[in-house]
């Protein structure tokens, strides 16, 4: 019969109108409109007794006037704006600068007077990370053999100027310490998610212990 | 009464929703009739072969990402396969299964997005093009939980894959395989038996198995037309051999084969999917090969099957830490070289459905 697949097609439409998984969820980005039971369900209590305790917020809500800032999920490795990095750990060797496909992060170190075994450590003057021409490839984490780098997990940072997009060093100290995993099977060992976790020091995010003095010297001094 | 006629030739695109990018078509009308047609391309060239000759062989594989921008991962592999050629890697095994599932979800994220868009061009607005979009979306989630991007993966590496993949990928694609064959045969019955789609994509813009052989055709757009070849079959890489699936082929080269091989191919890769999950062993991931790698002085092709055809790498090396050359034979350009074939003594309407029959990417048309 003429007509039937259309119809066919009508039903599917229909199943995807009204059935609750099959419903088009939409965010509304960055703070969602709350119905009186998500917000009882926020804080914890029942929507009746919520609702006889607080009839203005219930109505307001009712009425679709209460928002709440919305977060959608991200996965740990998520590769985010707003790079991590631990001073600490850098040793200003320039690897992440080389290995950038694009050359957008510049380095300017100088020596910092104080000579210790393992190499020699740099003081680093600048550090700048051009963020508005960066791809978020992840090869300069990659790179990094101190695990002093790491890729951000926000995205919400928007500016007006083009040149408020270079990251210097003060913004990259300043930065919250919350690392995505990406290439960081560390990270993933401890189970560290920066969506929901705290921020991490930098002696909890090394590949492997410091090696001990007597270790250097066996290793590189008296090599 | 007589009405004096004469050819118009028109500009559709660069700038045209339904030509998928920017790409210019000037198109010759007699009243309604297509009578000739002049593809332009070049309006996306972006240089991606020769920046690769300044680049490592490790910077290049972000340059893949951004050629065919809806299977970056299938774009990904075909890299580091002729990476891996030319040096001569011992690929780990669990790398080369992680491998295919990877490329095996992209392709399911091509078709569906090349589906949605066909049915769009043909006149079911939006609503088709939606439900493949909310599908796709969970294979992008499932990228996102493997390699922390969407679209611009850079999941590999020459010699395996940059980290093994995490517990909640698997979670996630065990779930994603119980629904996706529920989802596939929903967006089945809403398309394939409707009348509106039939009577516009039975028997247009037909291709003869001999006229795409000649034209280099390839993937779908190849075996709509009837002709078996697939590389994945012909030519094993990776693990294909060991894996057990079939390669669906059309009967009449039209619109309608062509959607109807690419949604069958959906079907398959899942069967792929699931049997790579069920072979999977552990191990390494990655072959131990430096950062920058300097291949022996050579060259080398090599192709495999993405979902839009064939892709193939050409790298020269002269022993240095870039190639000399890399030529990239991208299947999309390959696959629009018989438009004027396919187009012309159809009507206006019927251009649209063509052009979103060959499912092109203008990234990797123009490079």
């Amino acid at each position: 019969m003429y007509g039937l697949g259309l119809l066919k097609g009508l039903i599917v439409t229909m199943k995807n109108l009204i059935s609750p998984g099959r419903m088009f969820t939409i965010h509304q980005y960055p703070d969602r409109k709350i119905s009186p039971l998500g917000l009882s369900k926020l804080e914890g209590k029942n929507v009746i007794s919520w609702g006889i305790n607080n009839p203005v917020k219930f109505l307001k809500s009712l009425l679709g006037l209460i928002s709440v800032p919305d977060k959608i999920a991200q996965s740990p490795r998520f590769r985010g704006q707003e790079f991590t990095w631990y001073e600490q750990r850098c040793t200003g060797c320039a690897s992440c600068a080389k290995y950038c496909p694009l050359g957008i992060i510049k380095i300017v170190t100088s020596p910092s007077g104080k000579a210790v075994p393992e190499g020699q450590k740099y003081a680093i003057d600048v550090f700048d990370i051009d963020i508005g021409r960066c791809m978020f490839c992840g090869l300069c984490v990659e790179a990094c053999p101190y695990d002093a780098l790491h890729m951000g997990s926000g995205f919400e940072e928007g500016t007006y100027q083009r040149k408020d997009l270079v990251i210097n060093v003060d913004r990259l100290k300043s930065a919250p310490k919350k690392p995505s995993t990406w290439f960081r099977p560390q990270l993933e060992e401890l189970g560290y998610d920066p969506d929901s976790g705290d921020e991490i020091t930098w002696d909890q995010i090394g590949r492997h212990e410091r090696p001990s003095l007597s270790d250097q010297e066996d290793k590189w001094v008296k090599r | 009464m007589s009405i004096r006629t004469e050819p118009v030739t028109i500009n559709l695109g660069p700038q045209h929703p339904s030509t998928h990018g920017v790409f210019r078509l000037r198109v010759t009308f007699d009243g309604e009739t297509v009578v000739d047609v002049d593809p332009v391309f070049g309006y996306m060239h972006r240089g991606t072969e020769k920046l690769a000759e300044t680049r490592s062989y490790v910077q290049i594989v972000t340059l893949t990402d951004r050629l065919d921008w809806v299977s970056s991962m299938s774009n990904n592999l075909a890299y580091v396969r002729a990476v891996e050629a030319l040096c001569e890697i011992e690929v780990p095994q669990r790398a080369q299964f992680l491998r295919v599932i990877a490329a095996e979800l992209q392709r399911i994220a091509s078709h569906l997005m090349a589906t949605g868009f066909l049915v769009n061009d043909m006149g079911a607005f939006a609503t088709p093009l939606m439900y493949c979009f909310r599908e796709r979306e969970r294979i992008l989630d499932l990228f996102e939980i493997l390699c922390g991007a969407r679209i611009t993966l850079s999941y590999m590496r020459p010699g395996g894959v940059f980290q093994d993949a995490p517990k909640a990928f698997w979670d996630n694609l065990d779930a994603l395989m119980k629904e996706m064959p529920i989802y596939i045969d929903e967006l089945e019955s809403l398309v394939t038996t409707n009348e509106i789609v039939l009577a516009r994509s039975k028997n247009v813009g037909v291709l003869t198995a001999e006229q795409s052989i000649n034209g280099s055709l390839s993937g779908p757009m190849l075996r709509a037309s009837s002709v078996d070849w697939d590389i994945r079959k012909s030519n094993p890489y990776e693990i294909y051999d060991k894996l057990n699936f079939e390669v669906p082929i059309g009967k009449n080269g039209d619109v309608f084969d062509r959607y109807l091989v690419r949604i069958k191919e959906m079907r398959e890769s899942l069967k792929i999917i699931g049997q790579c999950v069920d072979m999977i062993s552990e191990g390494p991931v990655r072959a131990d090969v430096p950062y920058n790698i300097r291949p022996p002085a050579g060259d080398i092709y090599s192709s495999i099957e993405a979902p839009k055809g064939e892709l193939g790498f050409y790298l020269v090396s002269d022993q240095s830490i870039s190639p000399y050359r890399c030529k990239i034979r991208s299947p999309s350009f390959m696959n629009l070289s018989l438009l004027r074939e396919m187009l012309v003594g159809w009507k206006m309407s019927d251009l649209i459905v063509i052009l979103g029959s060959v499912d092109f990417v203008m990234g990797e048309v123009d490079r």
